[in-house]
């Protein structure tokens, strides 16, 4: 599936694995929570880059060991009415440091994208039958202000944060 | 009032702008109708029964006259010359073309107002005492706090797709005239024994299908770490709430499925991670705020002009007064309820003459401030008593007169099957039949809340009206059940089913009959809320259905 990322829109460079599926050496891959937890070492070791999809009602504090050997986390939007996944896009942020690409997956809306890029996500997959390119550039960058502290996508396009600028820029 | 800088306007401005664009990839299909409706009900637009309708936000019910009038002005040029005031201190207009809104939104920016989050399942509207900043005993105005939280609250990327909408009141009162413990969160401002400025906080009340009184997760918190501590709570909310069932999805059913000491828990160690919200940050933007909230330059002052003669001699301004009026926290001047209520007439509807006579009124004589109530009602919070007799002629002559502010035809009805698609039965007719049966002895009945809600949803609050009726549909006919001894203030209570229901006809005489029986066995000055907590439900039911 197409992946919207840093403006563009380019292909899928990793494989999303079926579990118990095999897959040639260094490949980037990206499996279930299940078979990482199971394989995490052998996964760790024969793989180039790892990824996980991270179940929306699973408790984000359990990714901690594995953080640090991934390059994807990539959480459902089961529909876009389902918020639990802005929820734990924020603290996988902020709590746990995760800095690879927090990618967005399911009922992905070009209308909801400024709101998922201000909680840290940073890739989308879109379906290639949605809106085209400049409507999503657009929904992206509607709102230039945010009244949130600290609630800004950290590369790219980032609305500004009004309490900080009154605070300190005077206003 | 609080007034917008350039980031607020701005931000208003730009979400116009958003939905403007929304609208026009809907009207061009590019939009679904599912996909469309979370960002329509995001900028207040709902599908009713009959045609769109559009739900204006009036943050806290507060108001200016100009405010007031530009709403007036919106009524006549895109509607039908009247609005309906909400028990969330909104007001809706009922019949909107989709294309138009935008026109709408832009005109209401112009005097600093929006529709943004007045629906859908997000962080709605906050609502506070409406004599707030005139009534004497507060901990301070709580608009300031209620201002901070709407802007906290607007666009909040993370708490906009929440399981299920999300209320908040707040109050600085003992007397609670905000409903806080109905509420999601209900705010209490409050003092620490320091002398520290800060809130208690309470979660989990509300109405519809499992009415509940609201619990305190929070028995203080200093005002610094109150974004903080909220953030933490949506999360654990946003995160937790049920799913997979809307009448199971609010936080109130979570509190009863994890306990308040485990929902305790985890909402103080989910705020203790969190760190990126400076404290000093937000009592600096609090006190910024907390400056247009000054209270207006009151003369205190004994000189009632005329007052006393003027009651001596006119009868029904004085009961007027007597209903209508509140004393203000400073000498010499009066907190005003004009009624929304004339007697069978429309619960919180006011043709765009009236507001716009409200508006020039408020400019004249309550320093430009003009309050919504959650009862459905207007209030001018500083009026000076020797403006009082003129403030009532002028209101008497536009049918804005009636002295009814806490009696019997007071009632909250929702809009019931008349306009609402999900309505199982009408609510406002049974109002004003009510209304109209009961109007020659509601001064010797006394302060009565009757509350009317067309189903099961409880949007006009019958589960804490001292008479709550509801609206249901048994094998295609309307029949209304009716509960007892519901309040919301600071006692508050949830009302108890009487007994089986009433058809169309007969429910307005089931009322009256609870009625006489509570006049014939009250004793001393209780009110009919107070003999029903003295003597339980037996003597009405005895009343009700003994002939039956
Ligand atoms: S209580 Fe029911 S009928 Fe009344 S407004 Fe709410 S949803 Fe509609």
């Amino acid at each position: 599936m197409p992946l919207l990322k840093g403006g563009i829109i380019e292909d899928d460079s990793f494989l999303d694995l079926e579990d118990g599926a095999s897959f040639p050496e260094g490949a980037s891959v990206i499996v279930s929570w299940d078979r990482l937890r199971q394989d995490y070492a052998l996964l760790a070791a024969d793989t180039g880059r790892l990824g996980v999809r991270f179940p929306v009602d699973s408790d984000p504090a359990t990714l901690t060991p594995f953080v640090s050997g991934l390059q994807v986390i990539a959480l459902e939007f089961a529909a876009y009415t389902d918020g639990r996944a802005y929820s734990l896009a924020r603290v996988i942020r902020t709590q746990l440091g995760f800095t690879g690409e927090l990618r967005a997956t399911g009922d992905v809306l070009a209308d909801q994208v400024a709101f998922m890029r201000q909680v840290g996500f940073d890739a989308f997959e879109i379906r290639s039958d949605y809106q085209p390119l400049d409507i999503w550039q657009r929904t992206a960058t509607a709102m230039s202000l945010t009244y949130q502290p600290d609630f800004v996508a950290r590369q790219g396009f980032a609305p500004a944060e009004i309490f900080n600028k009154r605070r300190y820029a005077g206003s | 009032m609080y007034r917008y800088d350039n980031f607020d306007a701005r931000f208003v401005s730009e979400r116009t702008n958003q939905f403007r664009d929304q609208i026009a990839r809907r009207l061009k299909g590019e939009l679904s109708e599912e996909q469309f409706r979370p960002l329509r009900l995001m900028n207040g637009v709902y599908l009713q029964l009959h045609a769109y309708m559009l739900r204006i936000a009036i943050p806290y019910g507060t108001l200016s006259g100009a405010q007031m009038h530009k709403l007036a002005d919106i009524a006549d040029r895109f509607d039908r010359s009247y609005g309906h005031f909400t028990t969330r201190q909104n007001i809706q207009l009922n019949w909107m073309g989709l294309s138009n809104i935008p026109d709408i939104l832009e005109e209401l920016a112009s005097v600093e107002m929006h529709a943004i989050q007045t629906s859908g399942n997000c962080i709605r509207n906050v609502t506070t005492d409406p004599y707030a900043g005139a009534i004497a005993g507060e901990a301070e105005d709580p608009r300031a706090v209620a201002e901070l939280i709407r802007q906290w609250s607007s666009l909040h990327p993370e708490f906009s797709f929440l399981p299920r909408k999300f209320k908040v009141a707040i109050t600085a009162s003992e007397g609670d005239r905000a409903a806080i413990k109905v509420h999601d969160v209900g705010l209490q401002l409050c003092e620490n024994d320091a002398g520290e400025a800060g809130v208690r906080v309470w979660v989990g009340g509300g109405l519809g299908r499992t009415p509940l009184i609201a619990s305190v997760i929070r028995d203080w918190l200093p005002l610094g770490d109150l974004l903080g501590y909220l953030e933490a709570l949506m999360r654990v909310y946003n995160r937790h709430g049920r799913r997979d069932n809307k009448y199971k999805a609010r936080i109130k059913i979570l509190l009863q499925a994890l306990g308040l000491e485990e929902l305790t828990r985890q909402v103080d160690a989910e705020f203790a991670k969190i760190d990126h919200i400076d404290p000093d940050n937000v009592r600096s933007e609090l006190d910024r705020i907390r400056a247009f909230f000054a209270p207006p330059p009151l003369e205190e002052s004994a000189d009632e002009g005329t007052l006393q003669s003027d009651l001596a001699e006119n009868q029904a301004f004085a009961r007027w007064i007597q209903n209508n009026s509140v004393d203000h926290k400073v000498p010499g001047h009066t907190i005003v309820t004009i009624s929304l209520k004339p007697i069978g007439g429309i619960p919180g509807d006011a043709t765009s003459d009236q507001m716009h006579l409200i508006a020039n009124l408020a400019t004249l004589y309550s320093h430009d401030e003009i309050r919504t109530t959650h009862e459905q009602n207007i209030v001018l919070p500083h009026v000076r008593k020797a403006d009082l007799h003129h403030l009532y002629k002028a209101l008497a002559d536009a049918g804005l007169g009636t002295a009814n502010a806490g009696l019997a035809s007071d009632i909250i009805a929702c809009p019931g099957l008349d306009y609402c698609s999900l309505a199982t039965a009408r609510s406002i007719p049974v109002a004003q039949n009510i209304s109209k049966r009961l109007e020659a002895r509601e001064n010797d009945v006394g302060p009565l809340k009757i509350k009317i809600s067309g189903c099961i949803n409880a949007c006009g609050h019958h589960h804490v009206g001292h008479i709550g009726i509801l609206g249901l549909d048994k094998a295609g006919k309307e029949y209304y059940q009716i509960t007892l001894g519901g309040s919301g203030d600071e006692n508050a209570s949830i009302g108890e089913i009487l007994g089986p229901g009433f058809s169309y006809d007969k429910i307005d005489g089931a009322v009256e009959t609870l009625v006489d029986t509570y006049q014939s066995i009250r004793t001393g000055d209780e009110r009919f809320l107070d003999t029903y907590r003295r003597v339980g439900a037996d003597p009405f039911k005895e009343a009700l259905y003994a002939t039956a």
